[in-house]
C-alpha cells in the first residue's frame, strides 16, 4: 500500500509544476477566447497566423536545431493554393482550401527537405534560401498566382458549409481553433520520445547516429512538419485578409518568421507567439507613424541586438529568472 | 548569317558575353564570402550588401566630391573595407565563440538596415552611373560587338580573382590565413596576432565585394536593393562549388554565369532559375559541392 500512495518529495513536485501548466494553459485559453471584445479581431487573427507561422519555424530551430532561411515559400505556398482553389470553385468550403494548402505546402516541405538534409548547419540555411528564393520565381512566372499582383478578394466561404465566415468574430474563433490545433501538434511532438531524439540529434549529431537513429528520417520529418505547419499558418492567413501576395514569398518574410522566434525565444514552446506578437505589433504602430518606412531598418536593429546580446529571447531570458528564484 | 543552333552568331556570343560578365561578379562574390567563411567560419549575409555600398560610394563620390571611376577603383573597396573592420571589432568578434549560424543572423540583420536605410534616403529605382570615357565605345570583332567597358570588367575581376588566389596560395601572408583557417589556436600559440588577422580578412573579403560594386556601377542601375538580389545566387553558387577551394569559387562562379546566358538565349523564362536548378541536381548527384570535400 506505502508503495502505491505514498508520493515522493520529488512527485509531489512534479504534479504541481504539471498543475501549474494546466492552469497556466487554461488562463491562455480564457484570454484567446475573451480578446476579441478586448482588441480589434483582424489584428489579433495576424498576430495568430504569424504565431502559428514562427511555432513552426521554432519546431525545425529550438528542437532540431536547423535553420531554415526559406520558411517563406512554405507559408506563401499555403496562401496560393487556398487562394485559387477558393477563387476559381466557389462550391469549396474554405476548411477544404486550407487542407489543400497545407497539403500542397507539405508535398514541397518534403521535396525541400530531402535536398536540404543533405548539407549541415551554414549550408542548410544557403541551400534553403536559395529553394525558397527558386520558389518566388516560380510565384510570379507561374498562371494561378496572379504574378505581381498577386491574389484578391479570396472569398472567406462559409465553414463546412454552415458558419459565414465574413464575420470577423466567427473569422477569429475559426483563426484560434486552428492556431490550437497547430501548438498542439508542436507540443506533442515536442514532448513526445520524438521529440526527445531531435533534441538528442540538435545537441550532438554524431552521437545521434552512433546510438542508431535514423537521422535523416527524424530531420526531414521535422522538416516537412515545420513545413505543413507553415502552409496552414499560409492558408489561413489567405482566408482571413483574402489575398494572397508575392511578400509572402519574398526572403524579407523568411528573416522575419526568424526574428519573431529569436526575439520571443529559440526553442522554447511560447516565444514564437510573443514574438510574433511583439514583431506584428510593432510594425502596425510603425506603419502609423512619421517612421512608418523604416519597419526594414529597425527590425535589422533588433536583429542586431537580439543576436549580441538577448539570444535566449524574451520567454527564454525570463524562463532563465524564473528558475534561478523560484527552484 | 551564321547561326548556332537556331541563333544568329552575335546574339549567342552576345548572350554569352553577358553571362561571363554576370559570372565574374559571381566570382569575385563568392571568392570573398569563401575567404572570410575560412577564417571567421560565418556567411557574411551583409556581402551584398557591402556590394551594393561599393557601388554607392562610386555614385555619390563622383555626385558629391567630383571622385572619378579610377579613384573610386581604389577608394570605394578601402573605405567598405574598413567600414567592414569596424563591424568586424566591434560586432562580430563579440559573438565568434558561437554558434556560427548567430554571425550569419548578425550580418543579415545589418544587410536590413544597410538596405532599408538606402531605400529610404534613395528610393529603390536605380540611379546611372555613366561609363568612364577611356572605356566607351566597342570592338567589332567580326563575330560579335564587344563594348570596351564589358571586357574591361571581365579581365578586372579576374586579375584581381587570380591576385588573391596568389597571395594566399604562394605568399607569406596566405600561409598564415591558411594555417589560421587549420587551427587557429595554434597559430596564435606560434605568435601571430589571430584577431587581427581575423579583422584583415573580414575587410578584404568586404572590400572585394565593395570592388565588385564599382565595377558594377556603370553596368546595372546603382539601387539599394542591387546587392540582396544578387547575394542569394552567389549562396547557390557557393553550395555548388563549395567554398573550400578559391580558384573552385572562381570557377563555378564563371561557369554558372555561362549557363545563365546560354538559358537566355535558349529559354528565357527560365534564366532567373536555372542556377537554382543546378544547386538541385548538384546536392542530388554530389551533396558536398563540385569542388568539397566529401565529408
Amino acid at each position: 500500500m506505502a508503495t502505491t500512495q505514498t508520493l515522493t518529495p520529488a512527485m509531489e513536485r512534479a504534479r504541481r509544476a504539471s498543475q501549474r501548466r494546466n492552469l497556466f494553459y487554461l488562463a491562455l485559453l480564457a484570454v484567446g477566447l475573451v480578446a476579441p471584445f478586448l482588441a480589434y479581431p483582424v489584428f489579433l487573427m495576424k498576430v495568430l497566423c504569424f504565431a502559428l507561422f514562427a511555432c513552426a519555424f521554432n519546431l525545425l530551430l529550438g528542437y532540431a536545431g536547423l535553420l531554415s532561411f526559406g520558411h517563406a515559400a512554405f507559408l506563401a505556398t499555403g496562401g496560393y493554393v487556398t487562394g485559387f482553389l477558393l477563387s476559381s470553385y466557389p462550391a469549396l468550403t474554405p476548411e477544404m482550401g486550407i487542407l489543400t494548402g497545407t497539403a500542397a505546402a507539405v508535398a514541397l516541405g518534403a521535396v525541400f527537405g530531402v535536398l536540404a538534409i543533405r548539407r549541415q548547419g551554414i549550408y542548410f540555411a544557403m541551400v534553403t534560401l536559395a529553394l525558397a528564393q527558386l520558389m518566388f520565381f516560380v510565384f510570379i512566372q507561374a498562371p494561378f498566382t496572379g504574378g505581381e499582383d498577386g491574389l484578391h478578394g479570396v472569398p472567406r466561404g462559409e465553414l463546412f458549409g454552415l458558419f459565414d465566415l465574413d464575420s470577423n468574430l466567427a473569422m477569429y474563433y475559426f483563426v484560434f481553433a486552428v492556431f490550437l490545433i497547430g501548438f498542439a501538434i508542436i507540443q506533442r511532438a515536442v514532448h513526445s520520445p520524438y521529440g526527445q531524439v531531435l533534441k538528442a540529434i540538435r545537441e550532438n549529431e554524431p552521437r545521434a547516429v552512433s546510438l542508431g537513429y535514423n537521422v535523416d528520417a527524424y530531420k526531414l520529418l521535422a522538416f516537412v512538419l515545420s513545413a505543413g505547419l507553415a502552409g496552414l499558418a499560409g492558408s489561413t492567413k489567405t482566408v482571413v485578409f483574402q489575398l494572397a501576395s508575392l511578400t509572402d514569398a519574398h526572403w524579407h518574410m523568411s528573416g522575419e518568421v526568424i526574428l519573431m522566434t529569436l526575439l520571443g525565444g529559440v526553442g522554447t514552446l511560447f516565444g514564437p507567439l510573443v514574438g510574433a506578437g511583439l514583431v506584428v505589433s510593432l510594425q502596425h504602430m510603425l506603419a502609423q507613424s512619421p517612421l512608418g518606412n523604416w519597419v526594414s531598418p529597425i527590425l535589422g536593429l533588433i536583429f542586431v541586438i537580439c543576436v549580441l546580446s538577448f539570444r535566449s529571447g524574451i520567454v527564454g531570458e525570463a524562463l532563465k529568472i524564473v528558475r534561478k528564484n523560484f527552484k | 548569317m551564321t547561326m548556332i543552333f537556331g541563333v544568329p552568331v552575335a546574339v549567342f556570343m552576345g548572350q554569352l558575353m553577358l553571362g561571363l560578365i554576370n559570372g565574374a561578379f559571381y566570382a569575385l562574390l563568392s571568392l570573398g564570402l569563401a575567404v572570410i567563411f575560412g577564417l571567421l567560419k560565418i556567411v557574411n549575409f551583409a556581402h551584398g550588401a557591402m556590394y551594393m555600398l561599393g557601388a554607392f560610394a562610386t555614385l555619390l563620390g563622383m555626385q558629391y566630391l567630383g571622385i572619378g571611376y579610377w579613384a573610386a577603383l581604389l577608394l570605394a573597396p578601402l573605405v567598405v573595407g574598413a567600414l567592414g573592420m569596424v563591424i568586424e571589432r566591434l560586432l562580430l568578434r563579440r559573438i565568434g565563440h558561437l554558434d556560427h549560424l548567430y554571425g550569419l543572423l548578425l550580418t543579415f540583420g545589418l544587410a536590413l538596415i544597410f538596405e532599408g536605410s538606402l531605400v529610404n534616403v534613395f528610393g529603390v529605382s536605380g540611379a546611372r552611373y555613366p561609363t568612364p570615357e577611356a572605356l566607351q565605345g566597342g570592338l567589332q570583332l567580326g563575330f560579335m560587338f564587344l563594348p570596351t567597358y564589358r571586357a574591361w570588367v571581365l579581365v578586372a575581376a579576374l586579375v584581381v580573382c587570380l591576385g588573391t588566389w596568389y597571395v594566399i596560395e604562394r605568399t607569406r601572408l596566405g600561409a598564415y590565413l591558411r594555417a589560421g583557417t587549420e587551427n587557429p589556436a595554434l597559430m596564435q600559440a606560434f605568435g601571430v596576432n589571430v584577431p587581427q588577422l581575423i579583422t584583415l580578412t573580414y575587410g578584404f573579403g568586404v572590400a572585394l565585394a565593395a570592388f565588385a560594386g564599382v565595377l558594377a556601377a556603370p553596368l546595372y542601375p546603382v539601387s539599394p536593393t542591387m546587392g540582396s538580389n544578387l547575394l542569394i545566387v552567389v549562396f547557390a553558387v557557393v553550395v555548388i562549388g563549395g567554398m573550400g577551394s578559391i580558384l573552385g569559387a572562381v570557377l563555378t562562379g564563371l561557369g554558372m554565369g555561362l549557363i545563365e546566358g546560354l538559358t537566355k538565349v535558349y529559354y528565357p523564362e527560365a534564366a532567373n532559375t536555372v542556377i537554382f536548378l543546378v544547386m538541385i541536381l548538384v546536392l542530388m548527384l554530389r551533396p558536398a559541392g563540385l569542388f568539397g570535400k566529401e565529408a
